[in-house]
């Protein structure tokens, strides 16, 4: 990140009665910054604060060098001086204008003429295939045509920064992909820095370049997508990602797990805090106990649930530690696995992922 | 356990009607259905009176008198201004109450609205005693430009708003109040300054709502009488407006009283479908 006197640079509090958002970050121009995180992270109240919607209650925020908000300085930019695209969840498209009205929109409010206006908007339509909808009312669109008129309304502005909030989620899961695909490519088009929130981490992992996880208005982790996926820092991106993940201590190839159990792992001479996280599918499921195996952790465990997903049934596991497993469903029905059946888990060392927690894993 | 009561007769379509409307039994109970047609009686019969005497055989000629042609022309056009003046100082002060946070601003809306409630009269007194030529306000307006408000048609048109407006005001308000403050939001993002915001964005959204409160503030200057003879007096052509020239031609010349009460009958009726979306659809103003 060279050129971060050129992007985003949000270093402020938002304070809303008793929930705080304190959040540090920089989006580089170009780059696409995915905010992940459950409801209720302070996702939005971001997206607001940086909009000029929320004024933060302390720090600042700048844009290219330039000051928007700054609470120490006593310094605002109203959200309509600043170079902001905004794609909001619900699009919010003004139902009583044409697609065409609602594209000219910003380059009218933002000075040019009429015509001016007209011919931006046409620019925009086309640009994003838009054309032969010009004359439509919101209300006459399709989700996904909603979405890309949102989206060149928001572009149409000419930003210097472009803000989705939720871009996918108003969307059918049929949908969902093409848009997705439309929307990564115009994406890699924008020049500037782009805030893409959302709690789904399959369109973080596919639209962004670098992701923050956000939890009760802190930021509690960032690094590339596939950082991310590998080595989650909490349970909530752990379960989002679809890993098993364990805080323990670590004493050489030793690893006692804080909630109870203990793992062998391929030395990597670790010592203290860590975290180690476990595919669902990497771990063996058995009926007896296992002999002469070559993995090196086996583990009475108690099933609590069964869960069918797509090709294979989840195994929620009591246990020291718990676990969640993935069989086949014919493993299921041949070990006649049922809640509260006693079985043996195993996992070779070599499977598990072991990291030390609050590594900055910038890229 | 509870006994199965006796069966009655339940008719096809009644059955029909159950299935397709989800729901027990629509027969309305005796005790309620008597008053309920008091009540209906009471509403329709007088209508129903005024249509019975109407001289419809001279109905064109009852109405064509110079007296009812001025009251009608002076209440049209009275009534059409109040509404305009509503608009234009009412709606900016709908968004006042709707939108921005001061003290006093229970209080202000209670003021506002007090119009609909107080008796005309009193309003007719008030006004007369604020702009009248002794009144606080009425002495500077005639020493300083020489005009003289009471007993004109600026004095019809002031006693039409007083009582008119708060009925804008309130259904514009609620309407603010109720509106998605999402799409202002996106306008601003886009670049709008907040005057442009109203004017491009709120006021179309709430469209409905501002035609619907002018239709209604219109209605009611139209049938404005108490605080218009208070104020204004009952000048033919000047400032005797279609209600005051029903009640004084009552006394002497009953048909054409009835002829206006027609045209009033109407205007109300024509009102009332401009309105249907918003009123007989059992919902509330906004």
């Amino acid at each position: 990140m060279t050129h971060t006197g050129s992007g985003l640079i949000v270093d402020a509090e938002v304070r809303r009665g008793s929930f705080t958002l304190a959040v540090s970050l920089t989006a580089a121009p170009g780059q696409v910054l995915g905010v992940l995180g459950p409801n209720g992270a302070g996702k939005s109240t971001l997206l607001s604060a940086v909009a000029g919607l929320t004024p933060v209650s302390a720090g600042r925020i700048t844009l290219g060098g330039q000051v928007m908000d700054d609470a120490d300085a006593g310094t605002f930019v109203e959200a309509a001086g600043r170079p902001v695209g905004f794609v909001f969840q619900n699009y919010r498209l003004f139902p009583h204008l044409t697609v065409a009205e609602n594209v000219a929109f910003s380059p009218r409010a933002r000075g040019q003429g009429r015509r001016e206006a007209r011919a931006a908007a046409h620019h925009w339509l086309a640009r994003l295939k838009l054309a032969d909808l010009a004359d439509r009312k919101p209300a006459e669109l399709s989700g996904g045509q909603a979405q890309r008129v949102a989206l060149a309304r928001a572009l149409a502005g000419q930003p210097a920064l472009l803000l989705l909030d939720e871009p996918l989620s108003a969307l059918d899961a049929g949908t969902r992909l093409d848009v997705q695909a439309e929307l990564k490519r115009h994406l890699a088009d924008f020049t500037g820095p782009c805030l893409l929130v959302t709690h789904d981490p399959i369109e973080a992992l596919v639209l962004a370049d670098q992701l923050i996880v956000m939890e009760g208005g802190r930021i509690v982790q960032e690094g590339t997508p596939a950082q991310i996926a590998r080595q989650p820092a909490t349970d909530y991106v752990a379960k989002l990602v679809g890993l098993n993940l364990y805080p323990g201590r670590a004493d050489g190839s030793q690893v006692m797990l804080s909630k109870g159990g203990s793992f062998i792992v391929a030395d990597h001479g670790q010592h203290g805090d860590v975290l180690v996280a476990v595919r669902p599918s990497a771990i063996v499921v058995s009926t007896e106990r296992p002999q002469h195996a070559s993995a090196r952790n086996t583990w009475p465990a108690k099933i609590t649930g069964l869960t069918l997903l797509a090709d294979r049934v989840r195994l929620d596991l009591d246990g020291q530690p718990s676990a969640l497993a993935d069989v086949t469903p014919a493993a299921v029905a041949e070990l006649s696995l049922d809640p509260g059946s006693q079985v043996w888990l195993t996992v070779k060392a070599t499977d598990l992922e072991i990291y030390t927690p609050g590594e900055k894993q910038a890229s | 356990m509870s006994p199965v009561a006796a069966p009655s007769r339940l008719s096809s379509a009644e059955r029909a009607r159950r299935a397709s409307r989800g729901g027990a039994s629509r027969s309305v109970p005796a005790p309620l259905l008597v008053p309920a047609l008091i009540a209906v009686a009471f509403l329709v019969l007088p209508l129903v009176g005024l249509l019975i005497r109407a001289p419809w055989g001279r109905l064109g000629a009852a109405l064509s008198g110079a007296d009812a042609t001025q009251a009608l022309t002076l209440s049209l056009w009275t009534a059409t201004v109040a509404t305009a003046i509503s608009l234009v100082i009412g709606v900016p002060l709908a968004w006042v109450l709707a939108r921005s946070r001061f003290p006093g601003q229970r209080l202000l809306r209670a003021l506002v609205t007090l119009p609909l409630v107080l008796p005309p009269v009193v309003g007719g007194v008030a006004l007369l005693l604020a702009f009248g030529r002794t009144g606080f306000v009425g002495r500077l307006l005639d020493s300083w430009f020489g005009l003289t408000i009471p007993f004109t048609p600026i004095a019809v048109v002031m006693a039409e708003t007083f009582v008119a407006m708060p009925f804008l005001i309130i259904t514009v308000e609620g309407a603010l109040r109720s509106a998605d403050q999402g799409f202002e939001e996106a306008a601003a993002t886009l670049g709008a300054k907040r005057m442009t915001v109203f004017r491009r964005v709120t006021v179309p959204m709430i469209a409905p709502s501002l035609g619907a409160g002018g239709v209604l503030c219109w209605a009611r200057a139209l049938g404005e009488f108490g605080a218009t003879i208070t104020f204004a007096g009952s000048f033919p052509g000047q400032t005797e407006t279609m209600p005051i020239a029903v009640y004084y031609a009552l006394e002497n010349d009953p048909d054409a009283a009835i002829a206006l009460s027609l045209v009033l009958l109407l205007v109300s009726i024509v009102v009332l479908v401009s309105l249907r979306d918003h009123w007989l659809r059992g919902g509330t103003v906004a």
